[in-house]
């Protein structure tokens, strides 16, 4: 474990220096919203951002990829062959991620690597990527505390982490990938005083209140799936992607071919469980043809299925963008306490 | 429009307990500010949590679609056409709403407001009539709610609900000649490129959530063309094609059929300004046809019905 200082100015240079190993991205503001964007010349990173709108899981997890291409032009000696399409996996560096964010990818590695399962392109992604975190008080009303998040000064999705200390920055490095770039970030020496201020730090210091999820595991699988809660949360639902499509913790994902002529990609794309078409059966059978159904799914995936398949807390990070966002108000947390309070 | 909760209530349990509908369709109070959640009581004792504000901007009528039993609803001036749409598209019987019609005077617009405290967080936000109450950060300011109204409202031309059952509160004003959206104006005086990259750059930064198409209350096909796979008429990636493409053809879909209700626009997550197309095709709907959707159940909507004199220039 490495530490050192930084001025605001000379994180914004460390940064910059970075892009001599790595692509780089960093927060920018894009017309409204703050997103992660390739640092290239003449961008302004703004390292005191509140919240992405989108988040980070597109650098590793793009909303659509190509992943395989092929030919149907029977001339061609490999026509119907499935190629791997070229992709990048040179090393990138997420600067000015937030913690929960970072979490997010944990969240999400337990079903991308899995025993039985290893997602190739997530593997290497992940692997390719170092993610230097900015740890500061900066959370808002409604973000809240999960198993996977407890609060601004949660490091254990980062490789580096720099405590923002009002003046400057403390980073400390906290894996191997962490500790390559903080080497290459330069810094100061941290003194004893610095030291001691982002001891006081903890993982609980400034944490928000935690979503009430601590009975959901006790509760049977079935009762809470038959329960009539599903109809009252679903009503306002409109099934729009709002939610799933800015959580940083949902996965999911639909293959699609798409021809021009007689050359062929198969792309994978984000989809959501909220769409109809998600679990649409080629005979024309949706086993989730009701919206309510649906609704059951984002949350019972997320706060029931998730925590009794991998015991490793419900799917979420508390960050918030989907209670943000939701035009219509549908509130996870409020859904996490019927859930918690839920009797048969 | 601060005095309508009490009379909505009162007019919801009456409903109920007479049983003249099934289920009544009004919003509850949100958790969050400027967000307020749609809900169908059905159970008298729960008409108490309905509430009413300037921030009940989600369009009620998406909620009557493919209903088979009798259904009371809220209806400003705007959700009233669209119901009024509704029933001339066969979607739902006249016989089957009881439209509690509320004279509108505007939504507050919720991201006009966000924009204007940015980073600083909005803990509450207060509707008290020509004003509203902002606590943001450790004060609270209070401003003019025509500073901050939904563009759909600054220009809407309909405030008070022309279909209705019954009427609570009393008539708004509304203006007396037609006026032509800002935006419109804007676009009309580009040229086609200018406007092929204005619509580029407005439109590119789409992520295919579709919660535009899922908040309009006139996006019922059981399935949409972007859904549609055999044949795909367009990709589903976030290739910029397939994304402009999916707006247009939306746009299109909507000619003499939107109300300019807002609720598109105010659903994106990442605000994307919807309406410049929509509010587009409702401009040349009026200025050529003379046509506005929604005024009378018993009119046939603009692209199903013929007349004579309808401007015919383009057969050559
Ligand atoms: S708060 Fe919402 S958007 Fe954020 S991780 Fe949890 S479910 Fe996803
Ligand atoms: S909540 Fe839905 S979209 Fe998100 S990961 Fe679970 S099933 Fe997929
Ligand atoms: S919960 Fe909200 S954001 Fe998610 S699909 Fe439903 S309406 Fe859209
Ligand atoms: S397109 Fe938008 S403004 Fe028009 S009716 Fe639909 S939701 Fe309302
Ligand atoms: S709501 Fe916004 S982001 Fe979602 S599909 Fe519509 S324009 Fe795109």
């Amino acid at each position: 474990m490495t530490t050192k200082s930084f001025t605001k100015d000379a994180l914004i240079k460390a940064a910059d220096g970075l892009r001599k190993s790595y692509r780089v991205f960093v927060p920018v503001k894009v017309g409204k919203f703050h997103e992660f964007k390739l640092f290239e010349d003449g961008d302004k990173p703004d390292f005191e951002y509140r919240k992405t709108r989108k988040s980070p899981k597109g650098l590793i997890f793009p909303q659509s990829e190509r992943m395989l291409e092929y030919s149907i032009d029977e001339h061609k000696p490999d026509h119907h062959i499935m190629k791997e399409s070229p992709k990048d996996y040179s090393p990138q560096v997420v600067f000015g991620i937030r913690p929960y964010d970072a979490m997010s990818f944990k969240v999400m590695d337990v079903n991308f690597d899995t025993e039985d399962y290893k997602d190739p392109w997530w593997i290497k992604r992940y692997a390719a990527t170092t993610l230097v975190g900015i740890c500061r008080n900066d959370l808002d009303s409604k973000m809240f505390a999960t198993e996977n998040f407890s609060g601004p000064y949660d490091i254990r999705g980062l490789d580096v982490a720099l405590y923002d200390l009002g003046d400057k920055y403390i980073a400390k490095s906290l894996t191997e990938k962490g500790e390559k770039a903080l080497a290459a970030m330069g810094g100061n020496d941290v003194s004893a005083a610095e030291l001691a201020a982002i001891e006081k730090l903890t993982p609980d210091t400034n944490a928000p209140q935690a979503a009430p999820t601590d009975k959901i595991k006790e509760k049977v699988v079935n009762d809470l799936f038959d329960s009539t809660m599903w109809e009252d949360i679903a009503n306002g639902c409109i099934n729009c992607g709002a939610c799933t499509f800015l959580c940083p913790t949902c996965w999911c994902f639909d293959i699609q071919d798409e021809i021009h002529k007689r050359e062929g990609d198969r792309l994978r794309i984000w989809d959501s469980c909220m769409f109809p078409l998600y679990t649409l059966h080629a005979s024309g059978h949706n086993p989730r043809g009701k919206k309510v159904q649906r609704v059951r799914n984002r949350f019972m995936h997320k706060i029931k299925y998730y925590l009794d398949k991998y015991e490793k807390g419900i799917m979420c990070v508390g960050c918030g963008r989907c209670v943000e966002a939701c035009p219509v108000n549908i509130d996870i947390r409020r859904v996490c306490e019927l859930m918690n309070n839920f009797t048969k | 429009m601060t005095g309508y909760t009490e009379k909505i209530r009162e007019a919801a349990k009456r409903l109920l307990t007479e049983k003249k509908v099934d289920c009544f369709i009004g919003f509850r109070k949100g958790s969050v500010p400027m967000v307020n959640y749609p809900v169908i009581v059905s159970d008298p004792a729960k008409a108490d949590e309905l509430i009413w504000d300037a921030n009940c901007a989600m369009n009620l009528a998406n909620y009557v679609i493919g209903r088979k039993d009798k259904v009371g609803i809220l209806a400003t001036g705007c959700v009233a056409r669209n119901l009024v749409t509704l029933v001339q598209e066969n979607q739902i019987k006249r016989e089957q709403l009881y439209i509690i019609g509320l004279p509108c005077s505007g939504m507050i617009d919720k991201s006009q407001v966000i924009d204007k405290y940015g980073d600083v967080e909005i803990v509450s936000v207060i509707d008290k009539g020509d004003t509203f109450a902002v606590e943001a950060g450790d004060k609270t300011d209070v401003l003019k709610k025509a500073d901050f109204l939904s563009r759909n409202c600054k220009i809407c031309a309909h405030h008070n609900p022309i279909e209705y059952d019954e009427i609570i509160g009393d008539k708004v004003a509304d203006p007396e000649t037609y006026i032509k959206p800002e935006d419109v104006k804007k676009s009309e005086s580009m040229s086609d490129a200018e406007r092929w990259e204005f619509f580029e750059k407005t439109f590119s930064p789409c992520i295919r959530c579709y919660a535009c198409r899922n908040a309009c209350p006139m996006c019922y096909c059981p399935t949409c063309f972007v859904d549609e796979s055999r044949p795909q008429w367009v990709g589903k990636s976030s290739d910029e094609t397939d994304t402009l493409t999916f707006h247009f053809l939306r746009a299109l879909h909507l000619a003499g059929r939107c109300t300019d209700c807002g609720a598109c626009e105010r659903a994106c997550p990442i605000d994307i300004p919807v309406r410049y197309l929509t509010s587009r095709l409702n401009a040349d709907a009026k200025e050529i046809y003379g046509f506005e959707s929604g005024l009378d159940p018993k009119m046939r909507p603009l692209l199903d019905h013929y007349k004579l004199d309808d401007l015919n220039d383009f057969f050559k």
